[in-house]
């Protein structure tokens, strides 16, 4: 079974780290990454940008583009894609065509800072 | 978990919030910051033992709040202070004092705090000064490093500073959208001016100074964070980012400066790229241009290269044209000359600036950019007055630093130069 596992921290401290701590924290979390890796178990692995590089679509008739994270608690995450586009515009595009396919909801779009692509086997 | 390090980032991260809503009650800054300031000493001895609080700010602000009333009653009535304990169940209160304050109040209050430290009466160094004080936090000693003076004489300019913001008064209801948008682009530049006074620095004190274009950067994300679909403010934010992204390599190891040109865009900060650009891009969409964004967007173009060579120049050349419109000055041609001299040659550049002269005849990057250009024609008799002039006019040890390179490379170049022109 294949498990997801999403990283929730309070944003404004993890903001106020110093270059140092951030760095600090990354080479230990590198450890725990690179002893799944050599076992070939681990995944992609993303750090997001912050939540105000996010932009929100509204999965409405006609979708609605909002700037700013994803803010409602009556919904849940269900899921993500990782896509490769120009700019947010391509993501937009992209975002607009899986809402007709699956309308209703909302997609948040994040820039990805860094990327690792992991080791599972394919 | 609960360190005291975890505790310090937890203090600085809720301070803007708390302090602002602390300010909303008592009206007064002097009581708002001790009131902060208790709060603080609590979460110091209670955090340790209890665990951190769900939300650090409404703790504080409820804590912050109880012992100042607590404190003007005491003075009040001349008598004992009631156990700690009968103040101190915070626990209940939490929740619902956290839902009350939504967040919108809490927006307009942190955009308060802000907004008193950049009074008119103000000069530049003291807003910045009081809002490093009062807003994020530092110490005095920290902030007269920063500014390169001594502790006693930073103290006195931040209590001049607060003094003048006390009688000054602040408007404490609500603000309606346009005093808002009045009082944002008043803090925009207030953080602009922090990070510029940070950024500015010389070589031997960029170190220093750093400080300075980080917390300009926190407080622009946090701005930002309240101001979603503000277009000004991404654009600022990311022209922080993006300009504080080159500083690894703004200073060769001897504390010269390094030429945009000359620099190793291998030491450029990419996740601050990244950020920078996500951030221009989204604030494109709106249509709705400003300076921030352009200066942005110019300082993208100029990240995206991955050699100088590289570089849009044409591009640049037309946002400093739709920069020098919506905010003209000196600075700006001059910085479009230099496009223009990338796109046309420095000839074109030349023909540009020359009707300045008469205006800018005391103006140091005048002189400076005039130089150069001349040095690019090979005019290097007129370039040398040119960087001379400069010199005599430089403001700062580091202007006058960058001009004597020039001025070294000229006479460096100029020996070969006049060889090779022999030899043929």
């Amino acid at each position: 079974m294949l498990y997801a596992i999403l990283c929730y921290h309070d944003e404004d401290t993890v903001g106020s780290w110093t270059a140092e701590h951030d760095a600090a924290v990354i080479g230990k979390l590198s450890v725990v990454q690179k002893k799944l890796a050599d076992q070939r178990r681990l995944g992609p692995v993303a750090r997001l940008l912050p939540t105000t590089s996010a932009t929100t679509l509204r999965k409405d008739d006609p979708p609605l583009v909002i700037d700013g994270p994803f803010a409602e608690t009556k919904e849940q995450l269900l899921g993500f894609y990782v896509v490769d586009c120009e700019n947010l515009d391509g993501a937009l595009d992209v975002a607009r065509d899986l809402g007709r396919a699956n309308p209703g909801g909302a997609y948040e779009i994040r820039p990805v800072g860094s990327l690792t692509h992991g080791s599972l086997p394919t | 978990m609960t360190d005291v390090a975890w505790i310090d980032t937890a203090l600085t991260s809720a301070r803007p919030q708390a302090l602002g809503a602390l300010l909303r009650y008592f009206r007064n800054l002097d009581t708002a910051e001790e009131a902060f300031q208790n709060a603080c000493l609590r979460a110091l001895k209670t955090w340790p033992q209890n665990g951190p609080p769900r939300d650090p700010a409404a703790w504080l602000i409820m804590v912050g709040r109880n012992v100042a009333i607590d404190d003007i009653r005491r003075r009040n009535k001349q008598e004992a202070l009631p156990d700690e304990e009968a103040i101190s169940d915070t626990e209940d209160a939490e929740s619902e004092i956290a839902e009350r304050l939504d967040g919108s109040h809490y927006r307009d209050d942190i955009l308060r705090l802000l907004f008193i430290c950049c009074h008119r009466d103000l000069p530049a160094t003291q807003q910045i000064a009081v809002a490093l004080r009062i807003v994020s936090g530092l110490s005095v000693r920290q902030i007269a490093r920063a500014f390169l003076v001594s502790e006693a004489a930073m103290e006195q300019r931040i209590t001049r500073a607060k003094a003048r913001i006390a009688e000054a008064g602040v408007a404490f209801e609500t603000p309606g959208a346009v005093e808002r948008s009045e009082r944002l682009s008043a803090v925009a530049a207030m953080i602009y001016l922090i990070f510029n006074e940070g950024y500015s620095a010389s070589g031997d004190t960029a170190e220093i100074r750093a400080p300075l274009c980080e917390e300009a950067i926190r407080l622009a994300r946090l701005l930002l964070r309240l101001f979603q679909t503000e277009p000004e403010i991404m654009g600022l934010t990311a022209l922080l980012l993006l300009q504080h992204a080159r500083a690894p390599a703004r200073f060769d190891s001897d504390g010269a400066f390094v030429l945009l040109d000359d620099q190793d865009r291998g030491l450029w900060n990419q996740n601050m790229i990244a950020e920078g650009l996500a951030l221009i891009d989204k604030a494109m969409r709106h249509r709705r241009s400003g300076p921030y964004q352009v200066q942005a967007a110019i300082a993208a173009l100029h990240a995206r290269a991955g050699r100088p060579e590289d570089t849009d120049w044409v591009q640049i050349d037309l946002l400093y044209g739709a920069l020098e419109v919506m905010q003209p000055s000196p600075v700006v041609t001059l910085n479009r000359a230099v496009a223009v001299s990338k796109v046309k040659g420095p000839e074109a550049a030349l023909a540009m600036i020359e009707p300045m002269a008469p205006r800018l005849s005391n103006y140091f990057h005048f002189f400076g950019a005039k130089g150069a250009f001349l040095m690019q024609l090979g005019r290097n008799d007129e370039a040398r007055v040119a960087f001379d002039r400069a010199i005599a006019l430089a403001n700062t040890t580091a202007e006058a630093a960058h001009i004597r390179m020039h001025l070294d490379r000229l006479i460096r170049d100029s020996a070969p130069q006049t060889s090779r022109k022999a030899s043929t």
